[in-house]
Protein backbone atom coordinates (compact mmCIF):
# COMPACT_ATOMS: atom_id res chain seq x y z
CA UNK A 1 0.00 0.00 0.00
CA UNK A 2 2.81 2.60 0.99
CA UNK A 3 6.27 2.30 -0.05
CA UNK A 4 9.00 4.54 1.30
CA UNK A 5 12.46 3.89 -0.28
CA UNK A 6 15.61 5.81 0.70
CA UNK A 7 13.95 8.20 2.43
CA UNK A 8 16.28 11.42 3.16
CA UNK A 9 15.36 14.39 4.55
CA UNK A 10 18.10 17.84 5.35
CA UNK A 11 17.48 20.70 7.38
CA UNK A 12 20.41 23.15 7.67
CA UNK A 13 23.10 20.62 6.59
CA UNK A 14 21.76 18.41 9.06
CA UNK A 15 20.41 15.02 8.12
CA UNK A 16 17.10 15.04 9.53
CA UNK A 17 16.42 11.49 7.74
CA UNK A 18 18.98 9.21 6.48
CA UNK A 19 18.38 6.31 4.16
CA UNK A 20 15.02 5.52 5.77
CA UNK A 21 12.67 2.52 3.54
CA UNK A 22 9.83 0.77 4.83
CA UNK A 23 6.52 -0.62 3.76
CA UNK A 24 2.93 -0.41 5.33
CA UNK A 25 0.44 -3.19 4.48
CA UNK A 26 -3.35 -2.92 4.56
CA UNK A 27 -5.16 -4.28 7.28
CA UNK A 28 -1.75 -3.50 9.65
CA UNK A 29 -1.07 -0.91 12.01
CA UNK A 30 2.26 -0.06 12.29
CA UNK A 31 3.82 2.26 15.00
CA UNK A 32 6.46 4.39 14.85
CA UNK A 33 9.32 5.01 17.93
CA UNK A 34 11.73 6.34 19.02
CA UNK A 35 13.47 9.73 21.50
CA UNK A 36 12.15 13.04 21.16
CA UNK A 37 13.74 14.56 17.81
CA UNK A 38 14.83 11.26 16.49
CA UNK A 39 12.65 12.12 12.77
CA UNK A 40 9.36 10.39 13.92
CA UNK A 41 7.24 13.34 12.59
CA UNK A 42 9.67 14.37 10.14
CA UNK A 43 8.91 10.74 8.17
CA UNK A 44 5.17 11.33 9.48
CA UNK A 45 5.46 14.00 7.16
CA UNK A 46 7.26 12.72 4.70
CA UNK A 47 4.54 8.90 4.28
CA UNK A 48 1.91 11.56 4.27
CA UNK A 49 2.90 13.63 1.54
CA UNK A 50 3.30 16.90 3.69
CA UNK A 51 6.99 17.62 3.07
CA UNK A 52 8.69 16.54 0.03
CA UNK A 53 11.94 14.43 0.83
CA UNK A 54 15.40 15.95 -0.16
CA UNK A 55 15.87 12.42 -1.20
CA UNK A 56 13.95 8.89 -1.83
CA UNK A 57 10.71 8.03 -2.95
CA UNK A 58 7.06 7.52 -1.32
CA UNK A 59 4.41 5.44 -3.00
CA UNK A 60 0.50 5.19 -2.95
CA UNK A 61 -0.60 2.02 -4.76
CA UNK A 62 2.53 2.24 -6.57
CA UNK A 63 1.90 5.70 -7.70
CA UNK A 64 4.34 8.70 -6.39
CA UNK A 65 2.37 10.66 -3.41
CA UNK A 66 3.95 13.92 -4.63
CA UNK A 67 2.57 13.18 -8.00
CA UNK A 68 -1.85 13.04 -6.90
CA UNK A 69 -3.23 15.97 -6.97
CA UNK A 70 -4.68 17.53 -3.75
CA UNK A 71 -8.54 16.37 -3.88
CA UNK A 72 -7.32 12.68 -4.34
CA UNK A 73 -4.63 12.05 -1.98
CA UNK A 74 -7.98 13.40 0.52
CA UNK A 75 -9.44 10.31 -0.55
CA UNK A 76 -6.41 7.80 0.23
CA UNK A 77 -5.04 8.88 2.97
CA UNK A 78 -6.51 11.02 6.14
CA UNK A 79 -3.83 12.48 8.80
CA UNK A 80 -3.95 12.68 12.57
CA UNK A 81 -1.60 16.07 13.67
CA UNK A 82 -1.00 17.50 17.14
CA UNK A 83 -2.08 20.30 16.79
CA UNK A 84 -5.88 20.50 16.21
CA UNK A 85 -7.12 24.23 17.18
CA UNK A 86 -10.52 25.13 15.09
CA UNK A 87 -10.45 29.21 14.59
CA UNK A 88 -14.27 29.44 14.78
CA UNK A 89 -16.98 28.15 16.91
CA UNK A 90 -17.99 24.96 15.04
CA UNK A 91 -20.18 22.52 16.39
CA UNK A 92 -18.75 19.48 16.89
CA UNK A 93 -21.25 17.67 14.83
CA UNK A 94 -20.11 20.08 11.83
CA UNK A 95 -15.90 19.78 12.45
CA UNK A 96 -16.69 15.56 12.32
CA UNK A 97 -18.57 16.24 8.84
CA UNK A 98 -15.67 18.38 7.36
CA UNK A 99 -13.72 14.65 7.26
CA UNK A 100 -16.74 13.76 4.19
CA UNK A 101 -16.07 17.17 2.31
CA UNK A 102 -12.81 14.97 -0.12
CA UNK A 103 -16.24 12.82 -0.20
CA UNK A 104 -18.64 16.12 -1.39
CA UNK A 105 -18.91 14.85 -5.59
CA UNK A 106 -18.29 11.12 -5.24
CA UNK A 107 -20.80 8.74 -4.57
CA UNK A 108 -19.62 7.85 -1.60
CA UNK A 109 -21.22 10.84 -0.47
CA UNK A 110 -24.26 9.43 0.03
CA UNK A 111 -23.21 7.59 3.15
CA UNK A 112 -22.01 11.38 4.61
CA UNK A 113 -24.90 10.91 7.34
CA UNK A 114 -23.88 7.40 8.43
CA UNK A 115 -20.51 7.97 8.68
CA UNK A 116 -20.46 10.67 10.55
CA UNK A 117 -22.28 9.52 12.76
CA UNK A 118 -20.74 5.89 13.27
CA UNK A 119 -17.16 7.87 13.76
CA UNK A 120 -19.22 10.05 16.64
CA UNK A 121 -20.09 6.57 18.44
CA UNK A 122 -16.65 4.77 17.81
CA UNK A 123 -14.53 7.70 19.46
CA UNK A 124 -17.34 8.32 22.41
CA UNK A 125 -18.05 11.97 21.43
CA UNK A 126 -21.77 11.06 19.97
CA UNK A 127 -22.77 13.21 23.29
CA UNK A 128 -21.19 16.00 22.58
CA UNK A 129 -22.60 16.50 19.05
CA UNK A 130 -24.11 19.86 19.40
CA UNK A 131 -21.39 21.34 21.85
CA UNK A 132 -19.05 24.15 20.35
CA UNK A 133 -15.91 22.34 19.79
CA UNK A 134 -14.30 25.90 21.03
CA UNK A 135 -15.48 25.03 24.59
CA UNK A 136 -14.21 21.36 24.79
CA UNK A 137 -11.58 20.32 26.75
CA UNK A 138 -8.21 18.78 25.29
CA UNK A 139 -9.04 15.17 25.93
CA UNK A 140 -12.54 15.97 24.22
CA UNK A 141 -10.98 17.59 21.78
CA UNK A 142 -8.18 15.03 20.49
CA UNK A 143 -11.38 12.62 19.80
CA UNK A 144 -13.80 14.65 18.15
CA UNK A 145 -10.34 15.02 15.59
CA UNK A 146 -9.72 11.33 15.93
CA UNK A 147 -13.70 11.32 14.95
CA UNK A 148 -13.33 13.38 11.78
CA UNK A 149 -9.98 11.63 10.25
CA UNK A 150 -12.37 8.40 10.94
CA UNK A 151 -14.96 10.00 8.90
CA UNK A 152 -12.41 10.88 5.86
CA UNK A 153 -12.67 7.14 5.21
CA UNK A 154 -9.46 6.71 3.48
CA UNK A 155 -7.31 3.42 2.90
CA UNK A 156 -4.22 5.10 4.46
CA UNK A 157 -4.23 6.61 7.48
CA UNK A 158 -1.56 8.51 9.80
CA UNK A 159 -2.25 9.27 13.16
CA UNK A 160 0.73 12.06 15.07
CA UNK A 161 0.90 11.16 18.97
CA UNK A 162 -3.10 10.27 19.10
CA UNK A 163 -2.83 9.38 22.81
CA UNK A 164 -0.90 12.27 23.64
CA UNK A 165 -3.81 14.44 25.71
CA UNK A 166 -5.71 11.41 26.63
CA UNK A 167 -6.10 9.52 30.01
CA UNK A 168 -5.49 6.01 30.32
CA UNK A 169 -8.80 4.67 29.30
CA UNK A 170 -9.32 7.07 26.45
CA UNK A 171 -5.60 5.79 25.52
CA UNK A 172 -6.69 2.14 25.18
CA UNK A 173 -10.20 3.50 23.18
CA UNK A 174 -7.99 4.89 20.69
CA UNK A 175 -5.54 2.61 20.16
CA UNK A 176 -8.52 -0.15 19.91
CA UNK A 177 -10.13 1.86 16.98
CA UNK A 178 -6.82 2.45 15.27
CA UNK A 179 -7.06 -1.54 15.49
CA UNK A 180 -10.70 -1.71 14.26
CA UNK A 181 -9.39 0.39 11.11
CA UNK A 182 -6.68 -1.97 10.78
CA UNK A 183 -9.27 -4.63 10.24
CA UNK A 184 -11.44 -3.23 8.28
CA UNK A 185 -8.40 -3.36 5.75
CA UNK A 186 -6.80 0.15 5.96
CA UNK A 187 -2.97 1.04 6.32
CA UNK A 188 -2.62 2.76 9.56
CA UNK A 189 0.62 4.05 10.60
CA UNK A 190 0.66 5.62 14.25
CA UNK A 191 3.51 7.76 15.85
CA UNK A 192 3.60 6.76 19.96
CA UNK A 193 5.81 7.47 22.83
CA UNK A 194 4.41 4.67 25.45
CA UNK A 195 6.93 1.92 24.26
CA UNK A 196 4.03 -0.33 26.17
CA UNK A 197 1.21 1.01 24.16
CA UNK A 198 2.66 0.53 20.72
CA UNK A 199 3.79 -3.02 21.62
CA UNK A 200 0.15 -4.15 22.71
CA UNK A 201 -1.68 -2.65 19.32
CA UNK A 202 0.88 -2.88 16.83
CA UNK A 203 1.55 -5.25 14.35
CA UNK A 204 4.59 -4.07 13.45
CA UNK A 205 6.99 -1.76 15.37
CA UNK A 206 9.65 0.90 13.31
CA UNK A 207 12.10 2.00 15.45
CA UNK A 208 13.65 5.23 14.66
CA UNK A 209 16.99 6.97 16.26
CA UNK A 210 19.10 9.91 14.72
CA UNK A 211 17.20 9.74 11.50
CA UNK A 212 17.58 6.43 10.70
CA UNK A 213 15.48 3.51 10.61
CA UNK A 214 17.01 1.37 14.23
CA UNK A 215 14.89 -1.60 13.42
CA UNK A 216 11.25 -2.60 12.27
CA UNK A 217 9.51 -5.62 12.88
CA UNK A 218 7.36 -7.24 15.37
CA UNK A 219 7.12 -5.73 18.93
CA UNK A 220 8.72 -8.71 20.09
CA UNK A 221 11.57 -8.41 17.50
CA UNK A 222 12.41 -4.73 17.96
CA UNK A 223 11.74 -4.17 21.60
CA UNK A 224 14.66 -6.05 23.69
CA UNK A 225 16.14 -4.40 26.26
CA UNK A 226 19.28 -4.14 24.82
CA UNK A 227 18.34 -2.17 21.70
CA UNK A 228 15.76 0.26 23.80
CA UNK A 229 18.54 0.70 26.52
CA UNK A 230 21.31 2.02 23.63
CA UNK A 231 18.16 3.60 21.86
CA UNK A 232 17.16 5.65 24.56
CA UNK A 233 20.15 5.72 26.78
CA UNK A 234 17.57 4.45 29.97
CA UNK A 235 18.59 1.05 31.52
CA UNK A 236 14.97 -0.83 31.12
CA UNK A 237 13.37 -4.18 32.25
CA UNK A 238 11.26 -6.07 29.96
CA UNK A 239 8.70 -7.98 30.79
CA UNK A 240 5.62 -10.18 28.75
CA UNK A 241 2.42 -9.61 29.75
CA UNK A 242 -0.45 -11.76 27.70
CA UNK A 243 2.23 -12.14 24.72
CA UNK A 244 3.18 -8.16 24.50
CA UNK A 245 6.46 -6.65 25.61
CA UNK A 246 6.10 -3.93 28.26
CA UNK A 247 8.51 -1.90 29.39
CA UNK A 248 9.53 -0.96 32.92
CA UNK A 249 12.44 1.98 33.45
CA UNK A 250 14.61 0.53 35.72
CA UNK A 251 13.97 2.73 39.33
CA UNK B 1 -33.66 28.27 19.30
CA UNK B 2 -32.84 25.61 16.40
CA UNK B 3 -31.12 26.21 13.72
CA UNK B 4 -33.50 27.06 10.78
CA UNK B 5 -35.48 29.09 13.34
CA UNK B 6 -32.67 31.25 14.14
CA UNK B 7 -32.21 31.05 10.09
CA UNK B 8 -35.52 32.62 9.36
CA UNK B 9 -35.94 35.06 12.50
CA UNK B 10 -32.34 36.70 11.56
CA UNK B 11 -33.42 36.75 7.81
CA UNK B 12 -37.08 38.10 8.63
CA UNK B 13 -35.35 40.69 10.99
CA UNK B 14 -32.72 41.84 8.14
CA UNK B 15 -35.33 42.20 5.71
CA UNK B 16 -37.17 44.38 8.00
CA UNK B 17 -34.22 46.69 9.01
CA UNK B 18 -33.38 46.76 5.35
CA UNK B 19 -37.15 47.96 4.00
CA UNK B 20 -37.09 49.89 6.54
CA UNK B 21 -33.71 51.84 6.18
CA UNK B 22 -34.27 52.36 2.63
CA UNK B 23 -37.41 53.94 3.03
CA UNK B 24 -36.45 56.09 6.06
CA UNK B 25 -33.45 56.85 3.64
CA UNK B 26 -35.63 58.19 0.88
CA UNK B 27 -38.57 59.81 2.59
CA UNK B 28 -35.68 61.62 5.20
CA UNK B 29 -33.72 64.68 4.30
CA UNK B 30 -34.46 68.34 3.45
CA UNK B 31 -36.88 68.05 0.92
CA UNK B 32 -39.28 65.88 3.12
CA UNK B 33 -41.35 63.48 0.76
CA UNK B 34 -43.84 61.01 1.78
CA UNK B 35 -43.35 57.18 1.74
CA UNK B 36 -46.45 56.94 -0.97
CA UNK B 37 -44.62 59.17 -3.01
CA UNK B 38 -41.48 57.22 -3.10
CA UNK B 39 -43.55 53.44 -3.78
CA UNK B 40 -45.36 55.66 -6.51
CA UNK B 41 -42.18 57.24 -8.19
CA UNK B 42 -40.45 53.01 -8.07
CA UNK B 43 -43.34 51.54 -9.02
CA UNK B 44 -43.53 54.65 -12.11
CA UNK B 45 -40.07 53.59 -12.77
CA UNK B 46 -40.99 50.18 -13.34
CA UNK B 47 -43.96 51.34 -15.98
CA UNK B 48 -46.93 51.03 -13.50
CA UNK B 49 -48.98 54.20 -13.58
CA UNK B 50 -50.01 55.33 -10.36
CA UNK B 51 -51.71 57.82 -8.63
CA UNK B 52 -49.34 57.51 -5.98
CA UNK B 53 -45.93 58.96 -7.58
CA UNK B 54 -45.00 62.66 -7.13
CA UNK B 55 -46.35 64.82 -9.60
CA UNK B 56 -43.59 67.58 -8.40
CA UNK B 57 -40.44 67.30 -10.93
CA UNK B 58 -38.38 68.58 -8.27
CA UNK B 59 -39.16 65.40 -5.47
CA UNK B 60 -38.79 62.89 -8.14
CA UNK B 61 -35.28 64.20 -9.20
CA UNK B 62 -34.37 64.71 -5.43
CA UNK B 63 -35.36 60.64 -5.40
CA UNK B 64 -33.51 59.49 -8.36
CA UNK B 65 -30.79 62.25 -8.69
CA UNK B 66 -29.50 62.41 -4.97
CA UNK B 67 -31.15 59.73 -2.32
CA UNK B 68 -32.02 56.77 -4.42
CA UNK B 69 -28.11 56.34 -6.39
CA UNK B 70 -26.95 56.90 -2.12
CA UNK B 71 -29.00 54.47 -0.96
CA UNK B 72 -27.85 51.87 -3.18
CA UNK B 73 -24.38 52.78 -2.62
CA UNK B 74 -24.90 52.22 0.86
CA UNK B 75 -26.44 48.56 0.12
CA UNK B 76 -23.62 47.69 -2.10
CA UNK B 77 -20.62 48.98 0.04
CA UNK B 78 -21.92 48.23 2.96
CA UNK B 79 -22.01 44.58 1.59
CA UNK B 80 -18.52 44.71 -0.12
CA UNK B 81 -16.72 45.63 3.28
CA UNK B 82 -18.52 42.94 5.20
CA UNK B 83 -18.15 40.45 3.04
CA UNK B 84 -14.18 41.48 2.58
CA UNK B 85 -14.11 41.22 6.49
CA UNK B 86 -15.86 37.14 6.29
CA UNK B 87 -12.96 36.49 3.47
CA UNK B 88 -10.47 37.88 5.65
CA UNK B 89 -10.80 35.90 9.14
CA UNK B 90 -11.65 33.58 7.23
CA UNK B 91 -8.12 32.83 5.89
CA UNK B 92 -6.26 34.34 8.78
CA UNK B 93 -8.33 32.01 10.48
CA UNK B 94 -8.49 35.18 12.78
CA UNK B 95 -12.54 36.69 14.12
CA UNK B 96 -10.18 40.07 14.49
CA UNK B 97 -9.33 40.30 10.92
CA UNK B 98 -10.53 43.65 9.40
CA UNK B 99 -9.96 45.84 6.24
CA UNK B 100 -9.58 48.48 8.07
CA UNK B 101 -7.89 47.55 11.34
CA UNK B 102 -4.82 45.65 9.40
CA UNK B 103 -4.32 48.58 6.82
CA UNK B 104 -6.11 47.37 3.49
CA UNK B 105 -8.39 50.43 3.46
CA UNK B 106 -4.99 52.98 4.05
CA UNK B 107 -3.36 51.03 1.72
CA UNK B 108 -6.15 51.28 -1.10
CA UNK B 109 -6.48 55.22 0.17
CA UNK B 110 -3.35 55.47 -0.56
CA UNK B 111 -3.61 54.41 -3.88
CA UNK B 112 -6.47 56.61 -4.61
CA UNK B 113 -4.50 59.37 -3.03
CA UNK B 114 -1.73 58.75 -5.42
CA UNK B 115 -4.00 58.41 -8.63
CA UNK B 116 -5.24 62.03 -7.73
CA UNK B 117 -2.65 64.16 -6.66
CA UNK B 118 -0.10 62.20 -10.22
CA UNK B 119 -3.46 63.10 -12.22
CA UNK B 120 -4.27 60.21 -13.39
CA UNK B 121 -8.06 60.88 -12.10
CA UNK B 122 -8.77 62.50 -15.06
CA UNK B 123 -8.89 59.32 -17.12
CA UNK B 124 -12.01 58.72 -15.02
CA UNK B 125 -13.50 57.11 -12.21
CA UNK B 126 -11.95 53.53 -12.98
CA UNK B 127 -8.44 54.76 -12.71
CA UNK B 128 -8.78 55.97 -9.22
CA UNK B 129 -10.41 52.39 -8.42
CA UNK B 130 -8.15 50.30 -9.94
CA UNK B 131 -5.01 52.69 -8.27
CA UNK B 132 -7.15 52.17 -5.22
CA UNK B 133 -7.66 48.14 -5.57
CA UNK B 134 -3.74 47.81 -6.14
CA UNK B 135 -3.00 49.97 -3.16
CA UNK B 136 -5.29 47.53 -1.28
CA UNK B 137 -3.57 44.10 -2.94
CA UNK B 138 -0.31 45.29 -1.65
CA UNK B 139 -1.45 46.14 1.43
CA UNK B 140 -3.54 42.89 1.89
CA UNK B 141 -0.73 40.89 0.79
CA UNK B 142 1.77 42.13 2.93
CA UNK B 143 0.14 42.06 5.89
CA UNK B 144 -0.61 38.77 5.03
CA UNK B 145 3.19 37.07 4.62
CA UNK B 146 4.44 39.30 7.58
CA UNK B 147 1.65 37.95 10.27
CA UNK B 148 1.71 33.98 9.27
CA UNK B 149 3.66 31.54 11.25
CA UNK B 150 3.28 28.22 11.41
CA UNK B 151 -0.48 28.34 9.11
CA UNK B 152 -2.22 30.87 11.74
CA UNK B 153 -1.92 34.29 12.62
CA UNK B 154 -1.71 35.13 15.92
CA UNK B 155 -3.68 38.56 17.52
CA UNK B 156 -0.53 40.40 18.18
CA UNK B 157 1.75 39.78 14.99
CA UNK B 158 -1.85 40.65 12.72
CA UNK B 159 -2.40 43.94 15.14
CA UNK B 160 1.27 45.19 15.10
CA UNK B 161 1.59 44.45 11.55
CA UNK B 162 -1.21 46.71 10.78
CA UNK B 163 -0.18 49.25 12.98
CA UNK B 164 2.67 49.76 10.72
CA UNK B 165 0.92 49.54 7.15
CA UNK B 166 -1.75 51.89 8.39
CA UNK B 167 1.52 54.19 9.95
CA UNK B 168 3.21 53.97 6.60
CA UNK B 169 0.21 54.82 4.63
CA UNK B 170 -0.79 57.69 7.05
CA UNK B 171 2.95 58.94 6.27
CA UNK B 172 2.50 58.32 2.25
CA UNK B 173 -1.14 60.33 2.58
CA UNK B 174 0.41 62.92 4.83
CA UNK B 175 2.81 63.34 2.23
CA UNK B 176 0.87 63.43 -0.67
CA UNK B 177 -1.43 65.93 1.15
CA UNK B 178 1.84 68.22 1.66
CA UNK B 179 2.43 68.11 -2.11
CA UNK B 180 -1.03 68.49 -3.44
CA UNK B 181 -2.73 71.82 -4.86
CA UNK B 182 -5.78 72.42 -3.20
CA UNK B 183 -8.28 70.52 -4.85
CA UNK B 184 -6.88 67.22 -4.74
CA UNK B 185 -6.43 67.72 -1.10
CA UNK B 186 -9.78 68.40 -0.70
CA UNK B 187 -10.08 65.11 -2.50
CA UNK B 188 -7.60 63.25 0.19
CA UNK B 189 -9.39 64.28 2.89
CA UNK B 190 -12.78 62.95 1.47
CA UNK B 191 -10.71 59.56 0.85
CA UNK B 192 -9.61 59.49 4.93
CA UNK B 193 -13.34 60.36 6.08
CA UNK B 194 -15.24 58.40 4.13
CA UNK B 195 -18.80 60.00 2.86
CA UNK B 196 -21.63 58.59 0.53
CA UNK B 197 -22.52 62.27 -0.34
CA UNK B 198 -22.49 63.17 -3.93
CA UNK B 199 -23.04 59.22 -4.92
CA UNK B 200 -23.38 58.59 -8.60
CA UNK B 201 -25.70 55.76 -10.75
CA UNK B 202 -22.37 55.27 -12.64
CA UNK B 203 -20.35 54.80 -9.68
CA UNK B 204 -22.93 52.59 -8.06
CA UNK B 205 -22.86 50.59 -11.18
CA UNK B 206 -19.23 49.90 -10.77
CA UNK B 207 -19.04 48.54 -7.35
CA UNK B 208 -22.08 46.73 -7.42
CA UNK B 209 -20.72 44.48 -10.10
CA UNK B 210 -17.57 44.42 -8.44
CA UNK B 211 -19.30 43.30 -4.92
CA UNK B 212 -21.45 40.86 -7.09
CA UNK B 213 -18.42 39.68 -8.57
CA UNK B 214 -16.14 38.83 -5.03
CA UNK B 215 -19.21 37.78 -3.49
CA UNK B 216 -19.88 35.35 -5.78
CA UNK B 217 -16.61 34.17 -5.85
CA UNK B 218 -16.63 33.98 -1.78
CA UNK B 219 -20.14 31.91 -1.58
CA UNK B 220 -18.07 29.43 -4.17
CA UNK B 221 -14.72 29.20 -1.47
CA UNK B 222 -17.55 28.77 1.44
CA UNK B 223 -16.37 25.28 1.84
CA UNK B 224 -12.87 25.62 1.88
CA UNK B 225 -13.22 28.44 3.86
CA UNK B 226 -14.93 26.29 6.54
CA UNK B 227 -12.15 23.91 6.25
CA UNK B 228 -9.38 26.03 6.87
CA UNK B 229 -10.86 26.94 10.29
CA UNK B 230 -9.33 23.45 11.27
CA UNK B 231 -5.82 25.39 10.37
CA UNK B 232 -3.50 25.00 6.85
CA UNK B 233 -2.12 21.69 7.34
CA UNK B 234 -5.68 19.79 8.21
CA UNK B 235 -7.19 21.76 5.08
CA UNK B 236 -4.78 20.76 2.53
CA UNK B 237 -5.29 16.87 4.11
CA UNK B 238 -8.91 17.10 3.54
CA UNK B 239 -7.74 18.62 -0.07
CA UNK B 240 -7.52 21.84 0.10
CA UNK B 241 -5.31 23.41 -2.44
CA UNK B 242 -4.36 26.17 0.44
CA UNK B 243 -1.99 28.35 -1.82
CA UNK B 244 -4.44 28.55 -4.47
CA UNK B 245 -7.54 29.21 -1.98
CA UNK B 246 -4.98 32.13 -0.16
CA UNK B 247 -4.15 33.85 -3.37
CA UNK B 248 -7.83 34.06 -4.72
CA UNK B 249 -9.32 35.70 -1.09
CA UNK B 250 -6.72 38.35 -1.28
CA UNK B 251 -7.69 38.87 -4.56
CA UNK B 252 -11.55 39.03 -3.57
CA UNK B 253 -10.63 41.34 -0.40
CA UNK B 254 -8.66 43.52 -2.16
CA UNK B 255 -11.06 44.02 -5.07
CA UNK B 256 -13.98 44.28 -2.48
CA UNK B 257 -12.01 47.24 -0.27
CA UNK B 258 -10.15 48.60 -2.89
CA UNK B 259 -13.64 49.43 -5.02
CA UNK B 260 -15.44 50.18 -1.85
CA UNK B 261 -12.58 52.87 -0.70
CA UNK B 262 -12.21 54.29 -4.58
CA UNK B 263 -15.90 55.45 -4.57
CA UNK B 264 -16.70 56.37 -0.66
CA UNK B 265 -13.12 56.19 1.04
CA UNK B 266 -12.23 54.35 4.13
CA UNK B 267 -15.48 52.87 6.17
CA UNK B 268 -13.81 51.05 8.81
CA UNK B 269 -15.11 48.12 11.06
CA UNK B 270 -18.36 47.28 8.89
CA UNK B 271 -16.15 44.13 8.43
CA UNK B 272 -15.36 43.40 11.46
CA UNK B 273 -19.01 44.46 13.43
CA UNK B 274 -21.26 42.40 10.42
CA UNK B 275 -19.60 39.07 10.19
CA UNK B 276 -19.07 38.88 14.34
CA UNK B 277 -22.45 39.60 14.85
CA UNK B 278 -23.89 37.18 11.85
CA UNK B 279 -21.72 34.29 13.16
CA UNK B 280 -23.04 34.61 16.82
CA UNK B 281 -26.50 34.71 15.41
CA UNK B 282 -26.41 31.82 12.46
CA UNK B 283 -22.68 30.23 13.49
CA UNK B 284 -19.53 30.24 11.90
CA UNK B 285 -20.48 27.89 8.33
CA UNK B 286 -19.57 30.37 5.83
CA UNK B 287 -21.98 29.85 2.96
CA UNK B 288 -24.89 31.88 5.52
CA UNK B 289 -22.31 33.21 6.89
CA UNK B 290 -21.20 35.28 3.72
CA UNK B 291 -24.77 35.64 2.30
CA UNK B 292 -26.08 36.96 6.13
CA UNK B 293 -23.15 39.61 6.06
CA UNK B 294 -23.68 41.13 2.58
CA UNK B 295 -26.80 41.70 3.36
CA UNK B 296 -26.16 42.85 7.07
CA UNK B 297 -23.58 45.22 5.75
CA UNK B 298 -25.59 46.72 3.57
CA UNK B 299 -28.01 47.36 5.98
CA UNK B 300 -25.47 48.50 8.59
CA UNK B 301 -24.25 50.66 6.04
CA UNK B 302 -27.96 52.12 4.97
CA UNK B 303 -28.70 52.93 8.56
CA UNK B 304 -25.40 54.28 9.25
CA UNK B 305 -25.75 57.05 6.77
CA UNK B 306 -29.28 57.68 7.19
CA UNK B 307 -27.88 58.53 10.99
CA UNK B 308 -25.04 60.60 9.48
CA UNK B 309 -27.04 62.49 7.48
CA UNK B 310 -29.69 63.24 10.00
CA UNK B 311 -27.77 63.57 13.46
CA UNK B 312 -26.53 67.15 13.15
CA UNK B 313 -29.05 69.19 11.25
CA UNK B 314 -28.58 70.51 7.83
CA UNK B 315 -24.78 68.79 8.34
CA UNK B 316 -23.53 65.47 6.62
CA UNK B 317 -21.04 63.74 8.71
CA UNK B 318 -18.82 61.61 7.35
CA UNK B 319 -19.66 58.07 7.84
CA UNK B 320 -16.55 56.44 8.27
CA UNK B 321 -16.51 58.78 11.21
CA UNK B 322 -19.37 57.04 12.21
CA UNK B 323 -19.15 53.55 12.23
CA UNK B 324 -15.34 54.11 13.87
CA UNK B 325 -17.24 55.86 16.50
CA UNK B 326 -19.58 52.67 17.24
CA UNK B 327 -16.56 50.21 16.02
CA UNK B 328 -13.72 51.30 17.67
CA UNK B 329 -15.37 50.32 21.10
CA UNK B 330 -16.82 46.69 19.99
CA UNK B 331 -13.47 46.47 18.58
CA UNK B 332 -11.94 46.75 22.10
CA UNK B 333 -14.83 44.50 23.89
CA UNK B 334 -13.57 41.83 21.34
CA UNK B 335 -9.78 42.25 22.11
CA UNK B 336 -10.69 42.00 25.92
CA UNK B 337 -13.21 39.15 25.57
CA UNK B 338 -10.97 37.19 23.85
CA UNK B 339 -8.24 38.20 26.48
CA UNK B 340 -10.31 36.55 29.08
CA UNK B 341 -10.82 33.54 27.30
CA UNK B 342 -7.97 32.40 26.06
CA UNK B 343 -5.79 34.29 28.96
CA UNK B 344 -3.79 35.93 26.35
CA UNK B 345 -3.20 37.97 23.31
CA UNK B 346 -2.11 35.06 20.78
Amino acid sequence: MISARNIGVRLGGRAILDDVSLDVAPGEVLALVGPNGAGKSTLLAVLSGDRKPDSGTVTIDGRDVGGIRHGELARLRAVLTQENSVSFPFRVSEVVAMGRSPWAREVESRDDVAVVNEALEVTDVAHLGDRRYTTLSGGEKARVSLARVLAQHTPVVFLDEPTAALDLRHQEDVMRVARTMAQDGRAVVVVLHDLSLAGAYSDRLALIAHGTLDAIGTPSEVLTAERVERVYGLAVDLHDVGGHPVVVPRR
Amino acid sequence: MNHTLRGLTLTLTLAALLLGGVVASAVLGQLPVSPAEVGGSLLRALGIQNEWAPSDSIVESTLWVVRFPRIAMALVVGAALAVAGAVMQAIFGNPLAEPGVVGVSSGAALGAAIAIVVGISALGDGAIALFAFVGGLLATLLVYFVSRANGRTEVVTLLLTGIAVNAFAGAGLAFLLFIADSGSREQIVFWQLGSLNGSRWSEVLIVALVTAVGLTAAIVLARPFDLLALGERNARHLGVNVERLRIVSIVIVALLTGVAVAFVGIIAFVGLVVPHAMRMVIGPAHRALIVASAIGGGVLLVLSDLLARSVVAGGDLPIGLLTSLVGGPFFFYLLFRQRRQSGGWA
